[in-house]
This record gives structure tokens, sequence and C-alpha cells, in this order.
């Protein structure tokens, strides 16, 4: 099947759903893919936290001020330019999602915000109760429902790009409910897949993300950047098992109630490390996974091997007061907070690096853009809370009009000898039988990562997974036996996550490996201490096959 | 020490095939969802079985919608239990395989009837 389209938007998150409304706005026609459901999938629903908005509603505050807190969460490494970007643009779109009937909590006849970690104002809005990821991307999925000039298209999974003469033309998408692979001709695509969170065995968002986009840039020439930070969410839900909740929910309870961070023998321990409890949520994310993790590597975890997190000292009233059902909903899973301390420990929850993209979104591969956490570099090694659904909105929106643009003036169309070759070189296994399944692979790497590749590296450590990587790479992966099923077929659809899964794995360790300090997200026991002559972005190129990271050239050089 | 396991018997097939019933057994751990032991049996013993899931155990993403012990319910929220479980696709949507249901709007289905173009 041949399908054409103006822009071609792949993943309909809330960075996607953004960029296909901005992309028709201008008169483009859009085709919006999800591999799973439109507007169902990816982080944005997840998101149950905070958006982070220079508004000014609750008290005084200044595109400037959140830009400065932005910067200085970055650890030195900030693109500042992708950061202004953000902080400017962020309190236009949160009034327009006020206009679209989003529901930010109120109080006082004006939008309600509240202090998260790292933030000097009063400056992050919310939609109660734990509901603003669902909020924001069910009214992104009714508006882009309704709007002309967009088809939207769920259970199509982009497995490669077609790039001829360093300019994209399109892409070939596997149909995972009959098996087919379809080609799709544009002049602009927008990467919006989101981060890379599923490579890790302990994991905050949706399960669907695997760095696809990243490794569809990469492969197709862009450059991407920042690739060893992996922002792990200090206090993800460990124990007991909770389902049908967001493992991240707690980051909500603490900045509404505070909450005491204990460690095993029930003793505050951030103040150990530079920050500072007392019931009140201030630790920024890098140090507060730090803490939690020292207080286990010395024996003072909890049972389960985080950190106790506990509100047993706020009154029931008020738990109600801000939380309402959810509470009931934590009894429904046997958990009552008045009684009882829940466990807490570091999960993947963000990624910091992705495609290099300028101010105008565009990749260096001509008409290749990014949007939302596709995007690297707005965060430095460290991203502030709130910050994600912000660069959603307003990446999306840029990347999504500049894509139109590209596309009404293009002169080059599609090259149906390079993408014949693109579909030849694919040629994934078939029935080969005796290797192990994807899905087996993709838990192994997951699990791989999480031990050497996670909070605390080493070189042993990051030298070991990197070299089971590429041997999964260069050999398992074309070992994996792939029965030739058209009826729903997911393990074609798991083979193509595994490859892009692999090749994404490698540039986060290469990257990792190379940068022999501790940093923000990057934490190596081998190299405790920032280190002034690591001043600097790395960015990771494929040549060849082969995938490498070097020190990155200056923005705007 | 005994291992403690839940039994899954899950339909098996795809749409015009007569259904079978493969019966799994799975680690018991509590608190653990259905959708945990089904996600353990693709990754341990069987990955041609076939069901959806976006997000997990979150449930934001619904797609896991299925039946089990005979109600539609959300595997991602039902409790796996010791003892036998009967997992089975939606009755009433079109079964595509195992517990996969054609429940894509129809509207964001890639149908060959429609015009490849966009609107």
């Amino acid at each position: 099947m041949h399908l054409e389209t103006d822009v071609l938007v792949v993943g309909a998150g809330g960075a996607g759903m953004y960029a296909a409304l901005a992309a028709a706005a201008e008169g483009a026609r859009v085709l919006l893919l999800d591999k799973n459901m439109v507007g169902r999938g990816g982080a944005t629903v997840m998101a149950q936290m905070t958006v982070a908005a220079a508004l000014g509603e609750q008290e005084p505050d200044r595109w400037e001020d959140h830009l400065a807190d932005t910067v200085r969460a970055g650890r030195e490494l900030c693109d500042e330019g992708l950061a202004e970007v953000v902080c400017r643009g962020a309190p236009e779109r949160i009034r327009e999602m006020d206009a679209w009937g989003v529901g930010w909590a109120r109080e006082g006849g004006h939008i309600r915000q509240v202090v998260a970690p790292g933030h000097g104002r009063a400056r992050c809005c919310y939609v109660d109760f734990l509901d603003t990821g669902p909020a924001v991307a069910g009214t992104l999925r009714k508006r882009v429902s309704r709007a002309s000039g967009v088809r939207l298209l769920s259970n199509l999974q982009v497995v490669d790009l077609v790039v001829a003469d360093g300019a994209v033309r399109g892409a070939l998408a596997l149909s995972v409910g009959d098996g087919a692979l379809v080609e799709i001709a544009a002049p602009s695509v927008v990467i919006a897949t989101g981060g890379l969170t599923k490579l890790y065995a302990r994991t905050s968002a949706s399960n669907n993300m695997s760095g696809e986009g990243y490794a569809l840039a990469l492969r197709a020439g862009a450059e991407l950047v920042d690739m060893e930070f992996v922002q792990f969410f200090p206090i993800g839900h460990l124990a007991p098992r909770l389902v049908g909740m967001d493992p991240i929910m707690w980051d909500p309870f603490r900045y509404k109630l505070g909450g005491r961070l204990l460690n095993g023998a029930r003793e505050e321990f951030i103040d150990r490390y530079g920050g500072e409890d007392r019931g009140r949520y201030t630790a920024t994310r890098d140090l507060a996974t730090y803490a939690i993790c020292q207080e286990v590597e010395r024996g003072r975890g909890s049972p389960s091997g985080g950190a106790w997190l506990s509100f047993e000292h706020v009154p029931e009233a008020d738990l109600r007061a801000a939380f309402g059902p959810v509470v009931d909903r934590l009894l429904a899973n046997g958990i009552d907070l008045t009684r009882q301390a829940v466990e807490v420990a570091p999960i993947a929850h963000y990624h910091m690096g992705g495609i290099r993209v300028d101010r105008r979104m565009r990749s260096a591969v001509e008409g290749l853009l990014a949007a939302g956490e596709a995007v690297g570099g707005a965060s430095g090694a460290n991203r502030l809370s709130g910050n994600a659904v912000s660069e959603a909105l307003v990446f999306g929106e840029i990347a999504g009009r500049e894509a139109a643009r590209h596309a009404l003036g293009a002169s080059r169309g599609w090259d149906g000898a390079v993408a014949r070759r693109a579909r030849e070189a694919l040629a994934p296994p078939t029935t080969s039988a005796d290797g192990a399944s994807a899905v087996a692979l993709l838990r192994e790497l997951r699990d791989l990562l999480w031990r050497d590749v996670g909070p605390f590296r080493t070189a042993e450590g990051l030298a070991r997974a990197l070299a089971r990587i590429r041997e999964m790479r260069v050999r398992d992966l074309h070992d994996v036996s792939v029965p030739d099923d058209r009826a729903f077929a997911l393990e074609l659809a798991e083979w193509h996550e595994l490859r892009a899964a692999l090749e994404v794995a490698e540039a986060v360790t290469v990257a990792a490996l190379a940068r022999r300090e501790s940093r923000g997200a990057h934490q190596r026991y081998d190299f405790p201490e920032p280190l002034p002559e690591f001043r600097f972005n790395q960015a990771v190129r494929m040549c060849a096959g082969a995938i490498a990271a070097d020190r990155a050239s200056e923005v705007g050089a | 020490m005994t291992r403690v396991v839940a039994t899954l018997r899950i339909a098996r097939g795809r749409s015009g095939e007569p259904r079978r019933y493969d019966v799994f057994e799975v680690p018991f751990v509590h608190g653990q969802s259905v959708l945990d032991g089904l996600i353990w049996i693709r990754e341990h013993r069987d990955p041609s079985l076939a069901f959806r899931y976006a997000c997990i155990n979150a449930n934001v993403c619904k797609e896991c919608v299925m039946r089990i012990d005979g109600a539609n319910a959300y595997a991602c929220t039902e409790r796996l239990k010791v003892g036998e479980t009967t997992v089975e696709p939606l009755e009433g949507k079109a079964l595509i395989r195992d517990l996969v249901c054609n429940t894509i709007t129809p509207r964001e289905r890639l149908d060959a009837r429609r015009p490849s173009e966009c609107p």
C-alpha cells in the first residue's frame, strides 16, 4: 500500500497531536500515526504531575525566571536557545489548553499554580485528581479528531525513514493489524515518538516507548545529543504492589501534602546529601535519586530496596481534601496512608537526550523535524519538573508549523527506487526458528540497562553492557524467529522495536562511557564529581552502521 | 518450599478457526495483575500469545480490555489469583487473533477500501 501526505507525524502523544493540529492550520495535509492508539499511548497520557509555565496567576512570574531555573537544573549543559523556546512559549500554550477546556485546577478565580522542586516560583499547574496527562491528551485527541486535513491511523508503526540526497522523502511503516508494509510519501516528517523509558526494567512511562524515533533519526543521518542523560524519577512506587495507578503518583502527593522521605531506620536522610526534607518537597530529582541509592547501597534501605515515603502524620481529612477518590483507589490496593508508609525507589522517567534540532525543530536532515521528548538538548543533564508537557506542546506547535511550510514549498518528491532499496534492506528474518524471541531479548536488554547503564554507572559495567548490546545487535537480532503471521503481527512489530532499542541502547552506552565525570542524571561511581573539562555536549552519529559519540559542535556554529 | 502458581486458561486462535484453550502456570506474586501474568507468558513461555497493551498497570491506555472469568475487565487492574483464571477475547468485536479484537475505531484503521489520499 502507498499513502501520500504533506506532513507525516510519527507518534500521537501530546507533541505529535499538537504538531498535527499546527501543520493542518497551515493548510497542509497531515497523516498522524501511532503504533498503538492515537492519543492513548506515549508519555503525555501518563503524566500525573504538573505543567510548568510562567503564567503569573499564583504570584508574579516571568518566563526569564522560568528559564533561569531550567538552565540551573540542567547542570551547565542546556541548549539555552531551546530552553528559551520552551519557557517563552509555554504560557501561550497553557492558556490555549485552558480555552480548549482542559480544566486546569483553579482557586479564587485563577489557575492554581504550585511550587515543584527546582522552581523559584509557584509556577506549576495541574488537573485534579491526578488527571493532568489524561486531560491534556483527551483535549488534544478531541481537537485533532475534528481537525480538517488530518487523517489519524492507529496500529501503524514506522520502521524506517526513506531518505535520498540528504532529504527525507517519507517512511516505511508496518501495519500491525495485518502485517503489511506500507509506503508513506511525505516531504516533511515530524518525529514525536517520545523517549526510551521502556529500555529500563523499572519504568514509569507508557510501555510503548523504546526510543524508536531516535533510531529512525540516527539511521536517516541526523545527530542525537545528550544521550547519556536518562532521568530517573527518585520516588517511583516500589511496594506494596499497586495496579491501575501510575507509579509516579507520589509526586503530586508530595507537592500538595509534603510527606516525609525516610530510610530503612525511619530517619530523614536527604540532608546528608546536601538537600533538605523536613516534610517539604524541595530536593531536585538527581540529588534525591543519588541520596536514595546511597542509603540502599549502605544497607539503610527499606525492605524492598528503596526508601519509605510517609504521610502517616497527615490528617485523613487533609488527604481526602487533596486527593478525594484517589484515597479510595489506594484503599482498594490495600494501602491506608494514615496507617502505613509506602516504599519508593528511582524509576526511569524521561530522556533528556534526543534528536538534535535547531530552534525551528529542524534536524540536520532536510524535511526531518522532531517534537516533544524526542528532541534533545533543552534540559541538559537534568530536566526541571513540569517542563515535559510544556515542551510537548511548544515544540509540537513549532514543528508542525515548520513541517507544513517546508512541505508546501518542497520540490523533491517520492523516490521509488530509494524506497525499494529501503524495503529490501529491511528484510527481517522469518522462520529461522532457533533464536530467542524478540520479547525475550527485550527483557534481557531492559534488565541489562537497569543494572549497568542505570542511575549509577562504572566503566566496567558500561563496557560489559556495550559488549552485550553489540552482540545482540549484530548477531542475536538476526537469529530471532519471527513467524509469518499476518493476523496481528505482534512479533514482527517487536522485532522492529528490538532493532531500534538496541541501536538506542548503544547510543546511550557509548555516550555514558565517554563521559568520565558525574553530572546531573549521569552518575559514575568511578568519577563521582562534575569536571570542568566535561562541560560540553556529546553528539551521537551512525556511520555505516557503527554508532559513535563525539564532542558536539557548539550550538549555532 | 512449594512454588505458588496462578493458572491462566487462555483462548487461542485466529478469526475463523476453532477456538482452543492453552493452559499456562505463571509464578504467583501477591498483588500482580492478569496483565503481568500475560506478559510473563510471552517473555518466558510463548511469544506468539497475542494481546494488546500500551501503558502498563496504570489503566490509562484502556487497550487491555478482555473477558476474564466471563466478565469484561482490564487485564491491568484485575489481580492474578491462585487457582485457574479463564481469559478470552471480547465478545461482539471482530476477533483478529488470541485475545486481540479489532477495537480500533473504524476511522483510524488502515483499510484498502478507503482512498489512500489524505483528506
